[in-house]
């Protein structure tokens, strides 16, 4: 098992070799400068000859991407070219909400979609079945920013229980930070409840045919032991994954939410930064993401053995 | 024991509805029938007599589609049909218990097996963990399993077959119910492991006084342990009484034509077949596993130093339990996997390690006929379709190719419209006959029959034996026929071949392998064949003296 992790972790370096060389190549290879974009309208040649100068543009792009990963080497993630800042500081700042945001909206997806899930198995064809499936067709398809405004047009603005956006830091009280929370969490898991409930559904549902659910029948057990304790163990693998592929998937998606609800994350950090043309920011902020997303991908697959006695790395 | 006056479960009248469309109206139609405490009762009859409907009606986890509409079945003078859902459920586990075919599908496959024997002690009792915990390690000991402790702790999928329904008749009689319901539990299990378990479920039930429902298809276990058998066709009871006398003296036609359907141990006369040698393999193995860079050597012999020969005419039969490799000679024989070690000779040629393009003209001359024709037809395809396909790969037209199809169906015994339809609307003997018909559509030369028989009734299995003989006869085909069975080995096969472990143990002239074994695991097999007496007549004679 130790070994089947440090295997996995070794493995992890050349994927994200492979990202740091594509991100800093299609990050110099598109169109913009970022010279330009700090200098500001009015600025002469000159100036933004110099601002690209001071930045190391002006180098070949070898050269700059030595330097580049040789700092990286170093845990030296750069100095934003926009916020000015070393960008290891600036992503710290920046992480506390996006976490927050991503176990808040998991978390509600998670207690609601499985329970809903194991009913709409268990009550196979019947009306409370097709809600729950219909209200997933209606999750999937519509999209975050109009639930998002939608929950913020009747819960902020019209009822007035939750502010309409921004956020407050844990530091400052869990009352307010709960209160801010709320709505983007809801909004952001709205679509991982439909994903998890469907498949939660699909894996029970088939659970509940096997032999030894009857065994458990057999025994005398009831009904919502046989549901939690024999199947949704067993059913558990799928579940896992699409909890897993939805953690990463909201990663990418706190960029929009964070924009709507005005929340400082790494959604917006990102979405800043892109608009700046802040190449190292960029960078950093992707290199990072796919970090989180090899280490989900690990975490997944050390989940399924705990599920599974059966599956042993 | 409890008292002898109430039977423990009375059937009485009992009529099961059926869902509109089905072959008939009722499941199971006026069944009557009762057990005794103490008493052994095997319910027997072919797939589809009701004989299993019976026994999930009783534990009242019949099919939602399935309704009770008449009769009554009682459990200690107690009303079933009326009961609500939650006594039901008080009973289940605690009065009356079930074990079932498929020990492995039966245990759940992420609780350890201590867990799902103490669940039974959990629901219907308020015993505390450590008591719970020392009951189930007593009831494990008593159940002859191996380091309780251990056992207590493993998952199913860590323990053997027979390991895993022990752990179920365990589960099962935990809490003394005063019915056992055995639904077929010895069927999936090899011949030696089947005799250890219906030794085990007489032994338990005696002890305790336990009356036991046992659902199965198999006479030779009928004679093994029922004190009274009850006989079911198609839904209904044609005869019952005790099982000497069903066994000697069966009155029913239907139970006359079941007990004479069951092969003897006795070796049929088979003249010696003197035709050309059509196969042979000389020191043929298989290994599984190899050293990777990061675990350690892990080799397995599923076959070693096979050497077998097979005539033209000759029907050579590879016995053995599940593990011994039989099915794994087969597979490298037909080349559907590569075998490791040694060569296959058809006859002069060895195509052990012929490339897939230079094998494909020696595909045709070997046929196999697979355990369970449902699966290895294709059910999106016609019979037709599935039939024609090989020849046409080998260049026959279509037209041709049908023609012969048709003539198949003749010689197989369906309707050549049969070729029409697709698998799913035939019954299982019919759908074997297909796959006979497809394996003889190539023209082969040698056919390999793995555990073609093994899935079919007895009245059906004799039938598609008849005429496994009789393609042979006509086509002057070498058979290679992988059974578990000793009974059907006797009556088809000229000479045996008996395999453990990968490696052949001993083989010969069938007569002289059944009348003197030279292999103690070879005499341990016969020996554990279910009611072997009965076959041979002695269980008669027994019987009429007790």
């Amino acid at each position: 098992m130790l070994g089947y992790i440090l295997r996995r972790l070794l493995a992890t370096i050349p994927v994200l070799v492979i990202v740091a060389v594509l991100v800093f190549l299609m990050l110099r290879l598109t169109p913009g400068d970022p010279a330009a974009v700090i200098a500001g309208d009015n600025a002469t040649t000159e100036q933004i000859a110099l601002i690209r100068n001071r930045l190391g543009l002006d180098q070949p792009i070898l050269a700059q991407f030595a330097i580049w990963a040789g700092n990286l080497f170093q845990g030296n993630l750069g100095e934003s070219f926009f916020f000015k800042k070393p960008i290891g500081e600036l992503i710290v700042g920046r992480i506390e909400p996006t976490l927050s945001l991503a176990f808040a909206t998991m978390l509600i997806a998670i207690s609601v979609a499985i329970p809903l899930g194991v009913l709409a198995a268990y009550k196979h064809g019947s009306w409370i079945d097709r809600v729950v499936m219909g209200f997933s067709v209606l999750g999937f398809s519509v999209p975050v920013f109009v639930i998002g405004y939608a929950l913020i047009y009747v819960f902020a603005i019209t009822l007035g229980w939750f502010p309409v956006q921004g956020y407050q830091p844990l530091s400052g009280g869990f009352g307010g930070f709960l209160q801010r929370l709320v709505l983007p969490a809801v909004t952001l898991s709205v679509i991982y409840i439909a994903l998890i409930a469907r498949m939660t559904r699909a894996s029970v549902l088939e659970v509940l045919n096997e032999d030894y659910i009857r065994t458990a029948r057999a025994k005398g057990q009831v009904e919502r032991k046989i549901l939690f304790r024999h199947a949704l163990k067993n059913a558990a693998v799928p579940i896992v994954t699409v909890v897993g592929i939805g953690i990463a998937l909201l990663i990418g998606g706190v960029v929009v939410t964070e924009s709507v609800f005005s929340i400082p994350g790494l959604g917006r950090l990102t979405v800043d930064a892109v608009l700046a043309r802040d190449y190292p920011t960029i960078q950093a902020v992707i290199l990072l993401f796919s970090g989180v997303y090899v280490g989900i991908n690990l975490l997944i697959d050390l989940a399924y053995s705990l599920f599974d006695p059966r599956i042993r790395y | 024991m409890s008292n002898a006056q109430t039977p423990v479960l009375e059937i009485a009248g009992l009529s099961i509805a059926l869902p509109g469309g089905g072959d008939r109206a009722r499941a199971v139609d006026d069944v009557s029938l009762s057990v005794a405490a103490g008493e052994i009762v095997c319910v027997v009859g072919e797939s589809g007599s009701g004989k299993s409907v019976t026994a999930f009606s009783v534990m009242g986890l019949l099919a939602k589609a399935l309704k009770p509409v008449a009769g009554a079945i009682k459990l200690e003078g107690e009303d079933l049909l009326t009961a609500t859902p939650q006594r039901l459920r008080a009973l289940r586990g605690d009065r009356m218990a079930m074990i079932f075919q498929e020990p492995m599908t039966a245990l759940n496959p992420v609780l350890t097996i201590g867990d799902q024997i103490e669940e039974v002690l959990r629901i219907h009792t308020d015993l505390g963990p450590a008591e719970r915990r020392a009951q189930v390690l007593a009831m494990l000991e008593s159940m002859r399993l191996p380091e309780p402790e251990r056992m207590h702790a493993s998952y199913p999928h860590q323990i053997s077959g027979g390991q895993r329904q022990r752990v179920m008749i365990a589960a099962a009689l935990i809490l003394d119910p005063a019915l056992l319901i055995a639904d077929e539990p010895t069927t999936a299990l090899d011949v030696t492991t089947q005799a250890q378990i219906l030794r085990l479920i007489k032994d338990m039930q005696s002890r305790r006084g336990t009356g036991v429902l046992f659902i199965t298809h198999d006479f030779g276990v009928v004679a093994e342990i029922a004190d009274r058998v009850v006989v079911m066709e198609k839904g209904r009871v044609v005869e019952q009484g005790p099982a000497a006398d069903i066994l000697t003296h069966p009155q029913h036609p239907y139970t006359q034509m079941l007990i004479a359907a069951v092969p003897s141990l006795k070796p049929a006369d088979r003249k010696p077949a003197l035709g050309p040698l059509a196969l042979e393999t000389v020191g043929l193995a298989k290994t599984y596993g190899s050293k990777t860079l990061f675990s350690k050597a892990r080799i397995v012999h599923a076959a070693k130093d096979v050497a077998i020969r097979v005539r033209r005419g000759e029907t050579v039969g590879i016995v053995g339990e599940s593990g011994s490799g039989k099915t794994t000679v087969a597979r490298c024989v037909a080349r559907l996997m590569p075998p490791s070690e040694g060569s296959i000779l058809v006859p002069d040629i060895d195509i052990a390690k012929l490339s897939e393009g230079r094998l494909r003209p020696y595909r045709r001359k070997i046929q196999v006929v697979f355990q369970d024709p449902f699966r290895s037809l294709n059910p999106r395809r016609t019979v037709g379709a599935s039939i024609v396909e090989g020849p046409m790969n080998f260049g026959l037209g279509a037209k041709e190719a049908m023609q012969r199809a048709r003539d198949l169906m003749a010689l197989v015994g369906l309707q050549p419209n049969a070729l029409e339809r697709y698998p799913h609307q035939f019954s299982g003997g019919q759908r074997q006959r297909i796959a006979i018909a497809r394996a003889l559509a190539m023209e082969p030369e040698i056919l390999i029959a793995d555990e073609a028989v093994s899935a079919l009734d007895v009245s059906v299995q004799k039938q598609v034996l008849a005429l496994l003989a009789d393609v042979q006869e006509r086509f002057n085909l070498a058979i290679l026929f992988i059974t578990h069975d000793l009974r059907v080995a006797a009556q088809i096969c000229d000479r045996i071949v008996v395999m453990e472990k990968g490696v052949i143990v001993e083989q010969g002239a069938t007569a002289q392998v059944f009348s003197a074994p030279a292999h103690a695991y070879t005499r341990a097999l016969i020996e554990a064949a279910p009611g072997r007496d009965f076959a041979t007549g002695l269980a008669a004679v027994d019987a009429v003296q007790a």
